[in-house]
């Protein structure tokens, strides 16, 4: 048990220097680091606060807490990717409405241009 | 406005340009080369076609509402959209525009299930599709659609102004329906000929027929189910 909360310990530490080591080289925004270093923070707490492992552990109705650490890492990383899928899908649309725009921009050019060589 | 989107159709686009402009002279041909990697767009031109190239491939349905958009903001009345392989026959455009004109439809669809329409060129496979489409479709449009995946539809500029906003981006012709519907929009059918395509290879193939039916669906019942939902038309 007791290794499975270091280990836990040692993996939220590297994904939080990760992140910012990434947002300081500007490989990542800050808006979408909040994300990851959050749940770095909520993953380092229940790996160090055993009274909450074990409140969490009472409140799922579970026995083992090492069952209630895997279900709680599992929510963590559900929510980061539904909030990422979110993201995407509002960057897919902008990105889908700009190439149309652009699209559309370069025949207006290309019809002007032929109007005025006529 | 008559707008063809094409994704790598060399083979044939440029035979649907001069037939397009055979049988509706006066009207703008645009086709929407959706980033091919063939020689489409000079195709296209050299059969008398203006072409709007989008920057990188957007899908059927990124393409095609790239045209609606464009038709939209030039201020045409009607537009139709016939697809760049050969299948549609363009002989039956002046039938639509027709219907649209004098019908208070906002859209028609030429489809080739209707009476009177000709060859159908559909494979089993794609039967079975369209017929599960039509009885999904049947209790959520109120009416029978017979051929609910033709792309050979004509719209009203009434039309244009919602697809310009919101159009479905893979797979559009079903979705469009249930969004038209969701507008208390108008729609029918008008008899068409199908034909073999003249060249390429149909985007859905044998391994993505699972997919384009769920996917399909899932956009139908999203859009059933959809928040802003059903708005009288303007």
């Amino acid at each position: 048990m007791e290794r499975i909360l270091n280990l836990l310990t040692l993996f939220a530490l590297a994904m939080f220097i990760v992140t910012l080591t990434a947002l300081r080289r500007a490989h990542i925004r800050v808006e979408y680091s909040v994300s990851w270093l959050a749940a770095a923070v909520f993953l380092f707490i229940l790996s160090r606060s055993h009274t909450t492992l074990a409140w969490l552990t009472a409140s799922l109705g579970l026995s083992d807490p090492v069952l209630a650490l895997i279900i709680m890492v599992f929510c963590v990383f559900l929510v980061v990717f539904y909030r990422f899928s979110i993201i995407i899908s509002h960057l897919k649309d902008s990105n889908i409405a700009m190439a149309q725009r652009v699209a559309i921009l370069e025949y207006q050019i290309d019809s002007l241009h032929e109007q005025q060589s006529k | 406005m008559i707008i063809i989107p094409a994704f790598n159709e060399e083979g044939a686009v440029g035979d649907v340009v001069r037939e397009v402009r055979q049988v509706v002279p006066d009207a703008p041909v645009i086709v929407l080369d959706d980033c091919s990697v063939d020689s489409t767009r000079w195709v296209a031109k050299a059969a008398g076609a203006h072409v709007v190239s989008v920057p990188h491939h957007l899908g059927l349905g990124g393409c095609v509402q790239t045209g609606y958009k464009l038709a939209f903001e030039l201020g045409y009345d009607y537009v139709v959209r016939i697809d760049g392989d050969g299948q549609h026959d363009p002989a039956y455009i002046p039938l639509i525009l027709e219907t649209l004109r004098s019908s208070d439809c906002d859209m028609v669809i030429g489809s080739r299930f209707v009476d009177g329409a000709g060859g159908t060129h559909t494979n089993s496979s794609r039967a079975i599709g369209i017929w599960l489409f039509r009885l999904i479709l049947r209790p959520i449009l109120g009416k029978t659609v017979h051929d609910p995946t033709s792309g050979f539809v004509g719209v009203k500029r009434s039309a244009l102004a919602i697809f310009s906003m919101s159009f479905p981006l893979e797979y559009p012709e079903i979705e469009a329906l249930v969004v038209l519907q969701r507008k208390r929009f108008r729609f029918t059918e008008v008899p068409c000929r199908m034909r073999r395509r003249k060249a390429g290879r149909s985007s859905i193939t044998a391994s993505k027929s699972l997919y384009y039916i769920v996917h399909v669906l899932l956009g139908v019942f999203v859009n059933v189910l959809r928040f802003e939902g059903r708005r009288r038309r303007p």
